[in-house]
Parts: structure tokens; C-alpha cells; sequence
């Protein structure tokens, strides 16, 4: 006869020694695991209820400004430091984790209307209404000598944006035209015109180098070639466009932020309909920055708020607004993916997390797994009502939750009305126009 | 470096069902996401499959001699061919105010004993360490752990009472009234009581609320458990027919006639899989759970069944007076099969169980409790994190965090545990009940009130008339309208006709009773 019991000895099983760890042996069978789907569902509820008890996306007010911030200037090498211009003429740089202004002057008499700063970071470049272009450099002088410009380019017309080339010492200035500007001379390399009264906002291309593109006062959307002599193509929408930011990681992907309180994302290739409408906003959107994963971007507006979308998404991840916080004019989105800074006309710049309830500062191994088996879980059971319900919910605004809701309410009027048009007139007379059709108007090449 | 094989059984084991099919997803990108989905699912059983390797416990067995059989074996003879520590779990104990019922822990550590006469005692059986023992001076119909070892329910004469390891009274619960049958649902935290008035109730014990209680219009059930894969209860009665029942449903989930003769004794497999049932026609039936239509196997037994459990490995385990037999798997081959092991106790036999993560039966009767060595019953490699019988204070205490954040709605408790993840697709049901409320449609109430008009320009009557006219045209247009329903619903059924003069020779629907039609004449 032969017989065998389980019989299990302890210290298989017991930590020797306190200092040891706790020893789980795991059994994977499905079988001890009952009710999974069930315990997962639990789980991932509670992984949402969490993410929104977290969700404190406010991290800093800094104010030393003494009119509202204009624009922005993010340093290409130290996630630290940031350069900020006002109405002013004022530029400031910070140092971030100390929440502390480094180092300011007057630069330009009126606006300050573009920081950029050179690939390098050891220069940046600023314009103002002052038709100068000022090249600085990016360390403090020392205690007693005065700010000076390492250069001053004076310019024939109005400027009122700046944008630096990727790698080449180039960098392109808009206003009545379009200049071309090498860092080492006094003249413009090249003038792009193309019959605008001006150009408001500029912006180069960070993979496809040579490309630039900028956003007219007659609603349209130029591109330039570095390279050519004459602009490119030109696309003229239903209202201005106040911003316009290249995908850093699509070459041919951009998104403008309209005037008429939606973005659009286009593709290059395509220009007749934008790929995507981002709505909710309720007001004019003035600013548009890109994530550096180029999966999202961060939208300022006139509505005293900022958000965050999904490129592929028709509305937002998020919300951000403050009760102080007036008409968001900038808006940058750091280097690292993880911070977002908004300035606005109550002169403030705000930093603020790019994810709500993200955890900062260092986590362990077993932490970084935990967040993301909850990422995982959150996903999967995603379609569920009652967490789609905890995931969406946003607390925004009374005003802006009224406005949104006029709004919704005379979209489906006119969706009605046209229906109803199209219902009892001749039949093709009246046909369906997507609204995606609808944006733009002409395009020129 | 190649990676080893893994066995295919394995494989099979840790995945969750079929592939995905992509037929019906439209786009391209969806296509390419269900497929990147599948590889993740693939390699994550593959990864489980994998880890097999590392269970460092194997599962008991007892092999006969030539000439013998397993079943003549008596418990004296196997305790004296195994080890020391496993021999200690084989033990008798006489105690004196039985008849009693017994419990082990999820984790198979600890054991509870509650005797008709009052007597209660809890102690870990692996140390014989002793938490409590006393006597309620009340009769105790069934005793139940709850989530931890530190808590008991207890049901007496009267009402439920809780306690502590310590023995000392911590709660009294007299909305459940003379209680006969407890189980705890550990994942639900829920206590599921049946009493001698049929009454069904479930005690959140986290947040001590009846979340449920109902008349099962049963009378009194006497016999119940819980299916552990559903957490839906069963229950028998004398007439034969066990009835599954869910908090949030006040009808029975399902019902099945399993003996013709009152019932005696009721079990569920851990895996859900089968559900064994005795009755006084001294059969024992094996059903499939999924499957009620008839039983996988019918035993005959020398006498009626008073006890059936089934252990993590499919050990079939029954009692006939005070004999306990049992049997390697739960569905045998042959219809006469000869018992695994077979053991005589001092009593007639009051509470069956196998211990969990042992190869141990718990057997309780009139006159004490034996603990038999059951070879190859349980389950040998445990889960630290589901349940762990060496478990610290310390881990003791995570783990009872964990599940209570982990609580299961009660709403869930549904016969298929896994809904939640399926779509909500429209049923077959859903969809003609959909159309059959198109052609039975009232005409709705029409609330009409009549313009308040100058004095003199149309008195009562004419408002009237108003009124009825404006009634009639609104029910005529909404019969129209209905009618324009009901035709587009027909249209969509109608067989499609041949034309009128050619006969077909085979109708695809003829039936015997076409000769009664009347023919067509011909013109």
C-alpha cells in the first residue's frame, strides 16, 4: 500500500526571519479564482471613484507680471526654467520647482509678441510691437551688469509672432509678411507674402523641418517652404484662426485653434475637411500647445478655461479652471509629458499636472504596477455606465455649463430645422453637408 | 534561446474561451486591436501556463496492493503508512451535546462545531490550538465562519447571533428568526439564512443591513447550500425540487425535479460544475448545473443519503447512517462503481466537509467529530492571495482590506457569473416582444382643453363638440399611424409567393393539413 497526503512544511511557507519577506505562493487556476469578471468590474470601479478623489490637477499660481502674459518661451534642454512675456513688454524667466521669478526685465516697448528660444537653449528670441527682433542670452548677467540684447533686429513691418527652425539657425518672424531670419543677420533671408493684411501666429514644422505654417487675419491658413521663394498653399476657413501647433510626432498633422470655439486638426495631405472638430469650448479659443507624444494637446480659451484633448477624440479628456483664473491667453505643455503651464489676462501663469490625479515624484516598481494594472482595468470596463458616468463627470463653471447648454440646445434646433428643410423640399435640392465639410471654405494653391 | 514546449492541456486551462472573432468588427483599426488584444490574452495564459512550473506541492494519492482494493482500507491503516504531521490530522473527538454541524474556514485552518445542545467550539485543528468553547445554553441549529476566522454566525433557537474568536456576543440579528440552514457568500460578504418559515434572507455583514429577505413560499427548508462558482443558493425540500435562488429576484432562478421522493441531502462542486442530490428513494443523483435536463449519473445506495459533499479534486463523499463513502470522481463510469474509501464512524452522521487545501473529510455526528484522511481530495498548491492557511496577523489584516474594497455588489448574483463582461445584445425575446407591442397598441388618453374664447362666442356644447372632433382626428391619425407600423412589420414576414399559377411541387412548409385548404379553380 502507498499513500500520500498533502503535508506541507511550514517553513516552506513562513518568512525565516521578520526582516524577510512575507512568501506567497501563487496558484494561477482559474478555478480558485471565482467571480473574476465580477472582481474585476469592482475593482476597476474603484480605481475610477479613486481617480477622480486624486483628480487635484493645481499645482502652482506664479505671479510677479504686472500686466497679463502673452506668451510663452519653453527652455529646448531644462524642464525648469521657463520665459514668460507680457503686455508689458516685460519678460520674466522662472525657475519652476522653486516657484520663483529668476530673472526680469523690460524688453520691448508694448507687447511682447513671441518667445522662442534657440535649439541650443544658450539664446532666446523675442518680438514686440516695438518692430524689433531682440536676441538674449539665456544665462543671467551678472549681479550689476544691465539686460542687453546680444542683438537687435529692427524690421520694416508689424511683428506679432516668432518660431524657431528644429536644428538650423533659422528662425521665421510674422506680421504684415512672413520674414526668414538668419540668428547671425541684420536682414531678412527671405520675405513670403501673399496678399494678407497680417500674420498673427507662426509655426515651424519639428519633423519636416523646412515646412512652417501661420495663420492669416482673413481667416486662412498659409504654409511656407523654407526652401521656396513663395508660399506653399493656403486654405481659408469659416472663421480665424487664432493658434496653430504641429503634431511633434505626425509630420503632417497640425491643429489650429479657431475663433469660432472649436479646433481643428488637419492633415497636410488632405486639406479639404479637418480630420477631426474638437468641440466644448465655449468661447474663442486663443492658444493650442501639443503634448510632446503628440497623442494629445491643451487648448486655452476666452472662456476662462483650459482643456486637454485626445487627437482622435471630438471632446475633452479635461477641464481645467480656477475661480481666479480669467481669459487663458497661452498655454504650453512641458517637455516631460507631465506638466502644463496656462498664463492669463489676471497676469498669473498656473502650473498645472498634465494628468488630474496622477501620483508625482519617484514610485517603486510595485506602485508603477498597481497604476497600471488600474490603467488596464479602467480601460477594459470603460464602456460601463456607472464608470463612464464617474469617469466623465466634471464639476465646471456655472456659466460655463449654462453656455454650453444654450448651445447644445441651438445646435439641434438648426440640425432640426434643416432636417425639416430637407424633408419637404424637392428631393436633392437640399443635401446633407457633414459638418465636417462645412469648415473650409477655399483652397488655394 | 527557444523557449520549452508547453502541454496544450495546460495551455487550455488558463484561457478564457475562444478566440475573439473579427467578422463582425468594421473598421480596420478595431480589426487590428481585437487582434493585438487576442496576442496580449494569448501570452498572459501562456505566462500562467508557465508558471505551473513552480508549484512545489503535489496531490495525495493511495495506491492498492495487488489483490486489494483502496476501499478496505481503514483510516488506522493509511495513518499508519504517512507521515507524523500528516497523521496528526486524522483525530476523533467524543463530545456530549451533539447532534453536530461543522464549518472550515476559506482557508481550511480552522474548524468550527456547534451542537444541538449549545455547545460551540472554534479551534485551529491543524495546532488544536482552542479559540472558544462554551455552551449557548439554546439549541444551535447550524453554525457558519465569516470572512476571517475572528468572526462567527451562530444560528439558535430563536435568533442569529454573532461572536468573536473570544467567544464573546457581538451581534444579535432578530430579523432572522428561527434559522435552520446558514451559508457565506466570502466574496459578497453576505450571510444567506433559510428558515423554518421559508423565509430567504442575506445579511451584508460589512455593513450589518438585510440586503434581501423574502418568503421563498417553500415552507421549511430544512436542506441548502451555495453554488460556489454563482454564489446563487440552492435549496431542497420534500418535494423533491431544488430551487436556486438570487437576493435581488424573488422567484426561483431555476427549478428541477431531482428525486420523486422528499430530498435528504444537497451539494455543490467548488467549480460549480455539478450538483449532487440524495433523496429518500436512497439514489444519489449527479447533475450538471448548466445543463438540468437529466442526471449525468444516478447511484443506488444501501440506504438514504443524510450527507453529500464534493471536494476541490471531485471527491464525492456521502453518508448512509454512520457509514461515510467515498468515491475518486464525482461522475463515475459505471453505474455499480466501487467506493475509493469506505469508513465506519460511532454515529449517525450530522455534517460533511472537506477541508480545503487538505486532503482531509470532516465528518460531525451525534457524538462528536472525526477527521478522515481522504487521499488525493484537495487542492495541494494554494493562492497566498485568495487564501492562505499559513497566513500572518499581518497579512491577515491586508487581505481583509482588500476583499472588503473587492465587494461584489449583490446585484451581480446572477446564475452566469461573468455577464457583466458580455455586450448587452437584444435578445430574440426582446425583439418580438418589440414588435408585438407595435400591433397592440392603445390609442393614447388625449387631454384636450378648449380655448377659453369671449362670452357669447360658443357656450359648453360647442366646446364640447370642439373637444370631440379633435379627439376623433387624433385617434384616426394614430391608428393610421399605427396601422403603417403594423403593415411594415407584416411586410417584413410575409413568405415570399411564387406567382398564383404555378404549383410548386414541394411546399417548403406543407403540412398533413393542407388537404383540409381549399382549392383554387380553375378558370
Amino acid at each position: 500500500m502507498k499513500v500520500k497526503v498533502i503535508s506541507r512544511n511550514p517553513d516552506e511557507y513562513m518568512r525565516e526571519t521578520k526582516r524577510d519577506l512575507h512568501k506567497v505562493p501563487r496558484n494561477y487556476d482559474p478555478t480558485l479564482h471565482p467571480f473574476e469578471a465580477a472582481r474585476e468590474y469592482v475593482r476597476a470601479l474603484n480605481a475610477t471613484k479613486l481617480d477622480r478623489v486624486f483628480a487635484k490637477p493645481f499645482l502652482a499660481s506664479l505671479d510677479g507680471h504686472r500686466d497679463g502674459v502673452s506668451c510663452f518661451g519653453k527652455h529646448p534642454e531644462r524642464l525648469s526654467t521657463l520665459c514668460s512675456g507680457a503686455y508689458d513688454g516685460e519678460i520674466r524667466v522662472w525657475d519652476l520647482p522653486m516657484r520663483s521669478c529668476v530673472r526680469n526685465f523690460v524688453a520691448h516697448e508694448g507687447f511682447v509678441r513671441g518667445i522662442t528660444y534657440t535649439p541650443c537653449g544658450e539664446r532666446f528670441i523675442t518680438v514686440g510691437d516695438d518692430k524689433t527682433v531682440k536676441i538674449w542670452k539665456a544665462e543671467t548677467p551678472e549681479v550689476g551688469d544691465e539686460e542687453e540684447p546680444v542683438n537687435t533686429l529692427l524690421s520694416r513691418t508689424v511683428l506679432l509672432g516668432v518660431s524657431h527652425h528644429r536644428t538650423e539657425p533659422i528662425f521665421a518672424t510674422c506680421g504684415e509678411v512672413c520674414n526668414i531670419w538668419d540668428e547671425t543677420r541684420n536682414e531678412p533671408l527671405n520675405v513670403l507674402k501673399w496678399g494678407v493684411d497680417s500674420l498673427h501666429a507662426i509655426a515651424f514644422n519639428m519633423v519636416e523641418t523646412s515646412i512652417l505654417a501661420a495663420c492669416a487675419s482673413d481667416r486662412s491658413v498659409i504654409f511656407y517652404d523654407k526652401r521656396e521663394t513663395k508660399p506653399l498653399r493656403k486654405m481659408v476657413l469659416t472663421m480665424k484662426s487664432n493658434k496653430l501647433a504641429w503634431n511633434p510626432m505626425e509630420a503632417f498633422n497640425f491643429t489650429v485653434a479657431n475663433e469660432d470655439f472649436n479646433l481643428y486638426t488637419f492633415d497636410t495631405r488632405q486639406l479639404k475637411n479637418p480630420v477631426k472638430i474638437h468641440y466644448d469650448h465655449v468661447s474663442a479659443v486663443t492658444d493650442v500647445d501639443y503634448s510632446p507624444t503628440g497623442k494629445e494637446f491643451v487648448s486655452a480659451s476666452y472662456d476662462k478655461t483650459i482643456r486637454i484633448y485626445e487627437i482622435h477624440k471630438s471632446h475633452s479628456r479635461d477641464i481645467y479652471h480656477t475661480k481666479r483664473m480669467q481669459h487663458v491667453v497661452c498655454v504650453g505643455w512641458s517637455y516631460d509629458n507631465k506638466y502644463i503651464y496656462s498664463g492669463s489676462d489676471e497676469m498669473n501663469i498656473r502650473l498645472w499636472k498634465a494628468r488630474a490625479s496622477e501620483k508625482l515624484g519617484a514610485t517603486r516598481p510595485r506602485e508603477r504596477a498597481n497604476f497600471n494594472y488600474q490603467e488596464a482595468l479602467k480601460e477594459k470596463y470603460a464602456a460601463h455606465p456607472e464608470i463612464k458616468r464617474i469617469a466623465r463627470h466634471r464639476q465646471v463653471p456655472k456659466k460655463i455649463y449654462n453656455t454650453h447648454k444654450k448651445m447644445r440646445a441651438i445646435k439641434d434646433k438648426e440640425k432640426k430645422k434643416e432636417a425639416n428643410v430637407r424633408k419637404h423640399s424637392k428631393k436633392g435640392k437640399f443635401k446633407f453637408v457633414a459638418e465636417k465639410k462645412k469648415v473650409v471654405l477655399k483652397e488655394d494653391v | 534561446m527557444r523557449k520549452p514546449e508547453i502541454d496544450k492541456k495546460l495551455l487550455k486551462k488558463h484561457l478564457r474561451g475562444e478566440h475573439a472573432d473579427e467578422k463582425g468588427v468594421k473598421t480596420k483599426f478595431f480589426k487590428e486591436k481585437l487582434k493585438r488584444k487576442e496576442v496580449y490574452l494569448e501570452y498572459a495564459a501562456e505566462q500562467a501556463a508557465r508558471a505551473e512550473i513552480l508549484k512545489n506541492e503535489e496531490e495525495g494519492f493511495i495506491e492498492a496492493d495487488q489483490d486489494e482494493s483502496t476501499a478496505d482500507y481503514t483510516q488506522k491503516e493509511i495513518v499508519q503508512n504517512v507521515d507524523i504531521t500528516a497523521a496528526t490530522k486524522h483525530f476523533n473527538l467524543s463530545l456530549d451535546f451533539g447532534p453536530y454541524r461543522l464549518r472550515y474556514t476559506k482557508n481550511g485552518r480552522h474548524l468550527l462545531l456547534g451542537g444541538r445542545r449549545g455547545h460551540i467550539a472554534a479551534f485551529d485543528w491543524v495546532t488544536k490550538r482552542i479559540h472558544c468553547e462554551m455552551n449557548v445554553m439554546e439549541e444551535v441549529a447550524d453554525v457558519s465562519w465569516l470572512h476571517l476566522e475572528t468572526m462567527f454566525a451562530c444560528a439558535q433557537k430563536n435568533w442569529v447571533y454573532f461572536y468573536d474568536n473570544q467567544g464573546t456576543e457581538i451581534h444579535c440579528i432578530k430579523r432572522m428568526s428561527r434559522v435552520n440552514r446558514m451559508e457565506f457568500l466570502p466574496y459578497h460578504f453576505l450571510l444567506a439564512t433559510a428558515s423554518s418559515e421559508g423565509f430567504l434572507s442575506w445579511l451584508d455583514v460589512s455593513i450589518g443591513e438585510i440586503v434581501a429577505q423574502y418568503n421563498s413560499k417553500a415552507g421549511d427548508i430544512r436542506i441548502m447550500c451555495q453554488n460556489p462558482y454563482n454564489a446563487v443558493l440552492c435549496t431542497g425540500g420534500s418535494k423533491g425540487v431544488v430551487s436556486m435562488w438570487s437576493p435581488t429576484v424573488r422567484e426561483p432562478l431555476a427549478k428541477v425535479l431531482v428525486h420523486s421522493t422528499p430530498m435528504t441531502a444537497i451539494a455543490v462542486d467548488p467549480k460549480g460544475m455539478h450538483l449532487a442530490t440524495g433523496g429518500l428513494d436512497r439514489s444519489l443523483k449527479v447533475w450538471d448545473i448548466r445543463k438540468l435536463s437529466g442526471p449525468l449519473a444516478v447511484y443506488k445506495c444501501g440506504m438514504a443519503v443524510n450527507e453529500i459533499d464534493i471536494s476541490q479534486k471531485g471527491v464525492l463523499a456521502f453518508s448512509t447512517g454512520n457509514i461515510c463513502e467515498m468515491y475518486k470522481q464525482t461522475v463515475m463510469e459505471s453505474e455499480n462503481p466501487s467506493p475509493y474509501l469506505r469508513e465506519r464512524v460511532n454515529d449517525y452522521v450530522y455534517g460533511l466537509r472537506f477541508c480545503p487545501y487538505e486532503d482531509v473529510l470532516g465528518v460531525s455526528t451525534g457524538k462528536g467529530f472525526t477527521s478522515l484522511l481522504v487521499p488525493g481530495s484537495g487542492e495541494p498548491n494554494f493562492d497566498g492571495l485568495e487564501a492562505n492557511p499559513f497566513q500572518t496577523k499581518k497579512q491577515r489584516r491586508e487581505h481583509e482590506v482588500h476583499a472588503l474594497l473587492e465587494k461584489i455588489p449583490m446585484d451581480l448574483i446572477s446564475l452566469e457569473p461573468n455577464e457583466i463582461r458580455g455586450v448587452d445584445v437584444e435578445t430574440l425575446q426582446d425583439k418580438v416582444n418589440a414588435k408585438k407591442s407595435i400591433l397592440f397598441v392603445k390609442p393614447p388618453r388625449i387631454d384636450f382643453k378648449s380655448r377659453r374664447k369671449m362670452k357669447g362666442k360658443g357656450g359648453s356644447a360647442n366646446a364640447a363638440k370642439n373637444k370631440q372632433i379633435v379627439k376623433d382626428a387624433k385617434r384616426k391619425e394614430f391608428i393610421k399611424d399605427a396601422k403603417k407600423a403594423r403593415d411594415k412589420v407584416f411586410e417584413q414576414h410575409k413568405e415570399k409567393s411564387t406567382t398564383e399559377d404555378f404549383i410548386p411541387l414541394e411546399s417548403s412548409n406543407a403540412t398533413v393539413l393542407d388537404r383540409f385548404k381549399v382549392k383554387k379553380k380553375n378558370k
